[in-house]
């Protein structure tokens, strides 16, 4: 068994995959839908792939339909990420979750953060409040 | 988060398939947030955007059954009846999507307003109540200016709260949350609302928190109002602000910040706004192409005031002022749209900058006094150039900005 971190539910669901981490906001509406590549100009994870990853991330920014518009067309192309980890939930990325029925969570311990790097497999289990780190 | 016997009875389907799957998403919301409980509206706006994923939500809420118990005015798509006048570019496929916008917000129960200043005018909330507003500009407005009370709700959760008629109670809905922990002193003269569309865009030196502004005119416009919303939701996603001894929460600078100390105060300066303005605007070389106003819709006055400055003259380049339907009925009633029709600008009701009803300015630089127009279409190859109304009806007259 890895190393287990208690979390907080915001969008329910379970998915365990290789992690992606960016300490820059998020708009999905940014992120190409046919390979689900982070398209937005200057952005730390441009060029990178967060289609079917766990994605840790600060927060979400954008107007008020940027994130679900987004996210939905990742899904016609099956490349939304697997799990959501974010430290700043706001109602419109919170909204774009449920809907699009993607694991999020928050309210995680440091430690988890300091250890955690790309490329790790981990478990985002929102129903039961926990991620590991496998 | 403790609901009542009719919240929870209806997250258990007994008020039909379509108002569980809206109550579900609301109490997901609020328990992410720690709301302890959902409050009743009476109100919503919806930022419907005419897009694939907002349909697609829309469409599903359809096919359960969904019925709004609070019915939301909407934001503008496109106006069907005046864009398929002979429109150029106009696709089958854009045609299509917007009637199933509207058959399906028209299925939900919605007014279908199709503007984007409901707090101006269609959809105006006492001081204290309790609503639901999507829409970047609306929030602020409802907030800040009438001393109502909402969160920056999504599209689509102000959707579910049209359909419930509840909201979970968290964040501005809450006193705590509505004191402001930054103090904005603004130095720059603040003329016409242009100005507040510049100071607006201040985000980044504001900072992340709840600004009090001090410093600001004893007269502010609701043209003004909607401008100074809009940019800040944009530039820095604030919900709420302070005026000192404008906005009603706000009589002094004491309790605009709760009695607190601020966590730290800015100066804005003149420099400051013309900065912003040089940096934002596709300057080129001087040539402009179109003139596009709107965004936020205009008001009448604003329609009737530019109506003034060229009646009896033609405009060299087109020009196009996007209202609420409400500003186009009177406009047309009172002569203005023919005064402007025959100096060569169009009004268009239920529309918005981005479109796909603008293929045809693809490539081209417009002027507008927006930023917020300047900044949502250029992914869709559209430029600006950046000036007051004044400059851009001058660069409407004559071809060139100056």
């Amino acid at each position: 068994m890895g190393k287990r971190f208690a979390c907080h539910k915001i969008s329910e669901g379970c998915a365990t995959a290789e992690v992606i981490k960016t300490n820059e906001r998020i708009m999905f509406y940014q992120v190409r839908p046919e390979d689900g590549m982070m398209d937005e100009k200057d952005h730390e994870i441009r060029g990178k792939i967060i289609a079917k990853k766990v994605l840790i991330f600060p927060g979400g920014k954008g107007s008020s339909v940027v994130q679900q518009d987004g996210l939905y067309h990742l899904d016609r192309f099956g490349n939304m990420p697997s799990a959501l980890i974010v430290k700043d939930p706001d109602p419109v990325l919170v909204a774009g979750a449920i809907i699009m029925e993607i694991p999020m969570v928050d309210r995680i311990d440091q430690e988890f953060y300091d250890t955690v790097k790309d490329g790790d497999m981990v478990t985002v289990n929102a129903d039961e409040g926990y991620v590991e780190i496998q | 988060m403790k609901l009542t016997d009719e919240q929870q009875a209806m997250l258990d389907g007994k008020y039909g398939e379509g108002a569980a799957y809206a109550m579900k998403i609301q109490v997901g919301i609020g328990e992410c947030f720690d709301a302890e409980r959902m409050v009743p509206i009476k109100r919503a706006h919806v930022a419907l955007s005419n897009q694939a994923g907002d349909l697609w939500f829309a469409e599903k809420l359809v096919a359960a059954g969904a019925k709004c118990r609070v019915a939301p005015t909407v934001n503008p798509g496109w106006c069907l009846d005046y864009f398929k006048k002979g429109w150029p570019d106009l696709t089958d496929a854009d045609i299509e999507h917007m009637h199933r916008t509207d058959n399906a917000y028209r299925t939900l129960g919605a007014v279908l307003s199709y503007n984007c200043t409901p707090y101006v005018a269609t959809n105006v909330p006492n001081f204290g109540e309790v609503c639901a507003f999507s829409e970047s500009s609306a929030p602020p407005y409802v907030n800040s200016v009438w001393g109502a009370r909402t969160n920056r709700e999504s599209a689509n959760s102000a959707l579910c709260a049209g359909v419930t008629g509840f909201v979970p109670e968290y964040g501005l809905l809450l006193d705590e949350n509505r004191k402001g922990d930054i103090v904005v002193h603004v130095e720059a003269d603040m003329k016409s609302a242009y100005e507040y569309h510049c100071l607006g865009m201040m985000g980044d030196k504001i900072g992340e928190g709840l600004p009090v502004f001090v410093g600001l005119p004893k007269v502010i416009t609701p043209e003004a109002l909607r401008n100074f919303g809009a940019q800040l939701n944009t530039s820095g996603a604030y919900g709420m602000y302070h005026i000192v001894g404008f906005t009603p929460e706000a009589p002094d600078l004491e309790t605009a910040l709760g009695g607190k100390k601020p966590k730290h105060e800015v100066v804005i300066t003149d420099k400051d706004l013309k900065d912003f303005a040089e940096k934002f605007s596709d300057e080129n070389d001087g040539k402009i192409d179109f003139a596009m106003f709107g965004c936020p819709h205009f008001t009448l006055e604003e329609a009737m005031y530019i109506a003034n400055h060229i009646e009896g003259k033609k405009l060299a380049v087109p020009m196009f002022i996007l209202v609420s339907s409400h500003a186009a009925q009177m406009a047309e009633r009172m002569g203005v749209t023919k005064v402007l029709n025959d100096a060569g600008a169009e009004i268009i009701p239920d529309s918005c900058p981005d479109q796909p009803v603008w293929h045809f300015l693809i490539g081209k630089t417009g002027v507008t006094e927006s930023p917020k127009c300047a900044y949502y279409p250029r992914r869709r190859g559209l430029k600006f150039v950046l000036r007051d109304l004044d400059g851009c009806i001058e660069a409407a007259l004559t071809g060139e900005v100056k």
